[in-house]
């Protein structure tokens, strides 16, 4: 429990919330009149403007993305790894911005958000939302904070797809877009996971056709299978036989089904330590942004036509042992920009950490986002001279 | 500065859009965006170069050159460059193939195996050269394919490759007239821009020299 932060941490944070009200169309059709999002700021936003960052969260990320709450705090944000004095996204030269999406479940409009129609949550009645809806929204955010464009958008996973969609839809509005870990879309195996994930959820008799909340129970055991199945893509074979290999808890086969793997024990814990910070709506909500991200779609499914729109200079990067979104899938965006003649950079970086790596402050990564942010950081300052 | 760059420079078209294979810290790119405003991409599969290409502001794809030149389209650049990596790939004649069906000329520079020192340490001295241009032992050399002057023109005459410039010079890429006589004797690096006839940039004369 840090009582003095690191020094390079950005320490205390506190959330902030903004209605917007300006009604959103949501790809689904339907029309949010309002809406709530919660966001924290970390760094500066300087006399022109023209330093600010927008870092977007992943599946199950949320607002907080670096620092802590308050002093009893354990773990920091999401992606303190990356952010803060020093770090790649140096809050000294940048004034960063991380939402929680629509959909979510840490403050933003979502399903465990009261609708003013019932006077209940919204529940499975909350509209599926999708990449460009949150892009749209983030947009209308940037608005409010006085932002016209974004020095950089940043993503990993999940969070690197809103960063291409921000290139493809507000080409004037991002001079960076930083991908990494991401896909131009899902796969028939990544769909085939969420699924399994979703059904989790569905198939669990406190589900209640997602009306839970009025039954004063959660959907537990669905939504930590779903978590357990999901960490297992996060983790690549060689990264999981490194941390657990075949490991026993307690030395013996014990001939039960407990947990006697220190695998099982780990997504045990992960699955259990999810159900109680996570919504099982807003879980499937999530999934489905997965399932329906396609940029190409919009353009007669020719993704280097998506971004002849854009005009940001891109970075990608990929994990060698990442198998949910592989270095071959990091290549499709890349040789869609080369097609494209847009601005490239691609580096594949060597971890064994699988999917998660993006998290992690692997060196060879870390320097690799320092020297772009670097590079970022002096055209801010050529723009601000 | 690295003299390469300079007579590589003097070849490139202003504006032009370039590929570097093998593309290191992004030197050249970043010499032929400064003075030849040009725009183009590096290929490189080392980490740490990478980072530096990606310090100097220099666009660069992590790609194995062995694997070709899947990610790049036909005709998508002006011009191909691979300076002094030729002779440490596998696949040297796949890559040429790969340089000209992507690049409308290509610009390649190798060590010439032919130098009469290199001769020597092989006919008197009876081991494997060891010389500025190629200082690597044969245990620990990164070069797995070692060829003269007189091997690569062989090799363009019999693929139909047009040779639209050459350049040999020393190791400090000064050139003078013997090695204008006896290019494959005397020439320690030889640098070449080539073509197909059909998607010339410029027909050059076959035998430029530097100036200096």
């Amino acid at each position: 429990m840090p009582d003095v932060f690191p020094s390079d941490s950005v320490g205390l944070v506190t959330p902030e919330t903004i209605t917007i009200e300006e009604p959103i169309a949501l790809d689904c059709g339907r029309v949010l009149p309002s809406y709530t999002l919660v966001y924290e700021t970390y760094g500066t936003l300087n006399p022109t403007r023209s330093n600010a960052i927008l870092i977007c969260h992943a599946l199950s990320g949320d607002h907080h993305a670096a620092g802590y709450h308050d002093t009893g705090e354990t773990k920091p944000g999401w992606w303190e790894s990356a952010i803060g004095p020093g770090k790649p996204i140096d809050t000294e030269r940048f004034f960063v911005v991380c939402c929680n999406n629509l959909g979510g479940c840490k403050g933003s409009i979502g399903p465990t958000a009261v609708n003013p129609a019932t006077g209940k949550p919204y529940g499975p009645d909350f509209p599926i939302v999708t990449v460009k809806d949150w892009v749209r929204s983030q947009a209308q955010l940037a608005n409010r904070l006085g932002i016209d464009t974004w020095a950089a958008v940043i993503g990993g996973s999940l969070g690197g797809m809103q960063a291409l969609q921000w290139a493809i839809d507000y080409p004037e509005r991002i001079r960076h877009a930083v991908a990494i870990a991401a896909a131009p879309r899902l796969s028939a195996q990544n769909i085939a996971f969420n699924e399994v994930a979703r059904q989790a959820i569905l198939s669990d008799p406190d589900f209640h056709q997602g009306h839970y909340y009025e039954y004063g129970v959660i959907p537990r055991r669905g939504l930590m299978i779903a978590r357990m199945l999901g960490h297992i893509t996060y983790l690549s074979d060689e990264g999981m036989r490194a941390k657990f290999g075949r490991e026993l808890r307690e030395g013996k086969l014990n001939f039960n089904f407990e947990s006697e793997f220190q695998v099982e024990s780990y997504l045990r814990h992960q699955g259990y330590s999810f159900v109680d910070r996570f919504d099982a709506n807003t879980y499937l909500l999530m999934t489905k942004a997965l399932d329906y991200f396609d940029p190409a779609a919009d353009y007669d499914n020719d993704l280097s036509m998506a971004f002849r729109r854009a005009k940001a200079h891109f970075l990608v990067i990929s994990f060698t042992s990442d198998w949910r979104f592989s270095p071959a899938r990091s290549q499709e965006i890349v040789r869609a920009l080369l097609a494209a003649r847009r601005q490239v950079s691609y580096a594949r970086i060597t971890a064994e950490h699988g999917h998660d790596a993006f998290l992690l402050p692997i060196p060879h990564y870390r320097d690799t986002f320092s020297a772009y942010l670097e590079r970022v950081d002096r055209e801010v300052n050529d723009h601000a001279g | 500065m690295r003299a390469d760059l300079d007579i590589i420079s003097r070849w490139v078209q202003p504006g032009a859009r370039v590929l570097d294979l093998g593309c290191g810290d992004g030197e050249l790119l970043a010499f032929l965006r400064d003075h030849r405003q040009i725009s183009g991409y590096g290929v490189e599969i080392d980490e740490a170069k990478i980072i530096s290409c990606i310090r100097a502001g220099v666009n660069v794809i992590h790609s194995d050159l062995e694997a070709g030149l899947a990610d790049f389209g036909d005709n998508t650049f002006d011009y191909v460059i691979m300076t002094q990596t030729l002779q440490a790939v596998l696949h040297t004649e796949r890559l040429l193939e790969e340089m000209l069906r992507v690049g409308r000329e290509g610009i390649v520079t190798f060590p010439n195996f032919g130098h009469w020192r290199c001769r020597m340490q092989i006919a008197w001295a009876g081991h494997m050269p060891v010389v500025k241009v190629l200082p690597h032992a044969w245990y620990n050399t990164p070069n797995v394919h070692l060829f003269t002057i007189q091997d690569f023109e062989a090799l363009c005459q019999h693929k139909g490759i047009r040779i639209w410039q050459r350049a040999v010079v020393d190791n400090a890429h000064r050139a003078n007239l013997g090695m204008r006589l006896a290019p494959n004797l005397l020439g320690e690096l030889a640098l070449y821009r080539l073509g197909h006839e059909q998607n010339g940039i410029q027909a050059g004369h076959s035998d430029v020299f530097p100036t200096h």
